[in-house]
């Protein structure tokens, strides 16, 4: 047997073994979806009223379309399952999933460690948009329809905007694209604390909804959320190997053959559409698009192929566990979920930090 | 013509940078561009691959194609400082060049990965395919970035300044393999350099860039004189016949007389003090 090696010749030294790519592992989604059954399974059984994990499981296997079961549970209990906790189980896992999702996507598309969902202004500006709709008393729960998410939403897309639009008037770098996002926030901000303190009678409310809930009165909140975040979660996933080009920076992308600018753009837009969803109907949860995202990378590995995925799974997760503790701990009464979020996993990222042997920023 | 430029000027902000550069490079052939600090040379590459504005023309290879992916299957960049994607494992870094090719949403196929394995083994960097890019030393991630260069299988590969912030020995090693490489694939290289000794050495001619223009082109030994020496780079140099090229040494700069005196005066007053 001769090989180019042996004979000598100018032609590339045989190398039969193809590289493996960074690409999402079977074993590393697996790991993902049985945290997300694991967190399910948990925010289904656990509550005031004891309903044991087989029969919810049976339960939920006879809602779905074509399967009977008897899970044995009373009619109060099954309508437990199915009108309370289910629900609000959904609504965590698209909450958490959207925020993670989003919080990876800022920061591969600004190759930033510390760029979180918020970063241009949606935080601010949803949270003046929802102060406004309180103060004008508008969200009373007066009929099906509330103004206070839809305000939320409005505002944090129009914050978003001004931000890529004064960004771009600036100079064309990611760090005025930043740098605008910050200034656009502090403002907003500055706006509501305004209003906030001219209407002192609702404060309490204000600073309830800044704080975050996964509250659900029924299915109407998924169903807000769900189709923001499997649209915005196809556009994400699609631009994963994009996002790896990025990382290489704007001009060096750019000799690859890749736009930077366009990519960023559609990543963001999207991403922003994502977070803006999510807070319009949880409120200002904190963190968690910057912890889980980090850690799955300090997990995983660095590439957005794995990351982008592997964050919706466990942002997901992370969420329905942090709103299980916020419900319980307290009991009758419930913590507001952005404290849950930090103080638990503030904590844990420390540790997630301290063990990782990896370098991934 | 591998590559022709043809009265290029580029304009950065309010600064004329590029006036009017005319450079032609054969198939195959390996032209240095040198010029002093600020002449100009990375932004003529950067206009080669597309990145800045310019008028005039360059022609690459017949390329129709104005698209960015299809200028990037024919022209590969080596960039001076190239940024190092944080946690990147060097077998997708080197992956990255097949990105033209197989477009940015498509997953790489076996081929990609096959032409990224042998670039890393012919480069020697095969046992490196499983580090992150950023724990290699300095040598290693410049013989990285050549390969995804290289994978992305291009006639034509722009390097700028490709031997900064190396030794001796890995400036040496890095051009010997891109003058083997070319051999081997006939690449067509174009290459900036500080280094006028190296530019000397390595390739077939040197360009040199000077207020926008092209000054001067031609073999090592007619461009690289005292005269053009002084006159484009401001530099006193004394110019050595060596075999393999002209070897250029910095020479002690002669004092203006008026100069000579006022430091004559400078230096009695510290001596009575």
């Amino acid at each position: 047997m001769t090989d180019a090696r042996t004979t000598g010749s100018s032609t590339w030294a045989g190398a039969d073994t193809a590289l493996q790519a960074a690409d999402l592992r079977l074993r590393q989604l697996g790991i993902g979806a049985a945290a997300v059954v694991v967190a399910a399974v948990a925010g289904l059984t656990i509550g005031p009223v004891g309903i044991s994990a087989h029969r919810v499981a049976l339960e939920l296997a006879d809602a779905l379309p074509g399967l009977a079961f008897d899970s044995g549970l009373i009619d109060a209990h099954a309508a437990i399952v199915r009108e309370i906790r289910l629900p609000r189980v959904v609504l965590g896992l698209l909450v958490g999933a959207t925020l993670s999702m989003s919080g990876a996507t800022y920061q591969a598309a600004f190759r930033n460690p510390l760029a979180d969902p918020y970063l241009l202004g949606i935080a601010a500006g949803a949270g003046l948009g929802a102060t406004l709709a309180i103060t004008a008393n508008l969200g009373d729960g007066a009929g099906a329809f509330d103004p206070v998410p839809l305000a939320a939403f409005a505002g944090g897309l129009v914050a978003v905007t001004v931000s890529y639009v004064a960004g771009h008037l600036g100079g064309r770098s990611t760090a005025s694209l930043i740098l605008a996002g910050i200034a656009v926030a502090s403002f907003l901000t500055a706006c509501q604390t305004y209003v906030l303190q001219a209407n002192s009678d609702a404060f309490r409310r204000i600073i309830a909804w800044i704080l975050g809930r996964i509250a659900t009165s029924g299915w109407s909140e998924p169903a807000l959320m769900l189709p923001y975040f499997v649209v915005t979660a196809a556009i994400v996933m699609r631009y994963r190997r994009a996002l790896d080009v990025l990382a290489v920076g704007d001009e060096e992308a750019a000799a690859l053959g890749v736009n930077p600018r366009r990519v960023r753009l559609v990543v963001v837009l999207a991403a922003s559409l994502a977070a803006a969803a999510a807070v319009s109907v949880s409120g200002l949860i904190g963190f968690v698009g910057i912890i889980v995202p980090h850690t799955v990378r300090l997990a995983f590995g660095a590439s957005n192929r794995v990351v982008l995925p592997l964050s919706v799974l466990f942002g997901g997760a992370f969420m329905v566990l942090a709103d299980l503790v916020a419900r319980t701990v307290l009991s009758p009464a419930e913590l507001p979920i952005g404290v849950v979020t930090a103080f638990l996993g503030a904590p844990f990222f420390v540790l997630v930090l301290r063990t990782s042997r990896r370098e991934v920023w | 013509m591998a590559v022709r430029i043809q009265s290029v000027a580029v304009q950065l902000d309010s600064t004329q940078v590029l006036r009017s550069v005319d450079l032609n490079v054969a198939a195959g052939e390996w032209v240095n561009v040198i010029g002093p600090n600020g002449a100009g040379k990375t932004t003529l590459l950067r206009a080669v691959l597309g990145l800045v504005p310019f008028r005039g023309s360059i022609d690459i290879n017949g390329l129709r194609d104005r698209r960015r992916s299809a200028r990037a299957r024919h022209v590969a960049y080596v960039p001076q400082t190239p940024v190092i994607p944080p946690g990147m494992l060097v077998a997708d870094y080197v992956l990255l060049g097949r990105t033209p090719h197989r477009g940015v949403f498509a997953a790489e196929t076996a081929g990609d990965r096959r032409i990224a394995a042998e670039v890393l083994e012919r480069l020697d960097l095969g046992g490196f395919s499983e580090r992150t890019v950023q724990s290699l030393s300095g040598g290693e991630r410049q013989r990285t970035v050549l390969a995804r260069a290289l994978a992305q299988q291009t006639e034509v590969v722009l390097l700028d300044e490709p031997t900064t912030a190396l030794d001796l020995g890995h400036q040496q090693d890095v051009l010997e393999l891109v003058e083997t490489l070319r051999r081997e694939r006939g690449l067509t290289v174009i290459a900036t350099l500080h280094d006028l000794t190296l530019a000397a050495r390595y390739g077939d001619r040197v360009a040199v860039l000077s207020g926008g223009r092209i000054a001067q082109c031609g073999r090592p030994a007619e461009v690289l004189t005292v005269e053009t020496i002084a006159q484009h780079f401001g530099a006193h140099v004394r110019v050595i016949d060596d075999p393999e090229g002209p070897v250029i040494v910095p020479a002690s700069a002669p004092v203006p007389e008026f100069e000579a005196a006022e430091l004559a005066v400078l230096a009695t007053s510290k001596e009575s003090r």
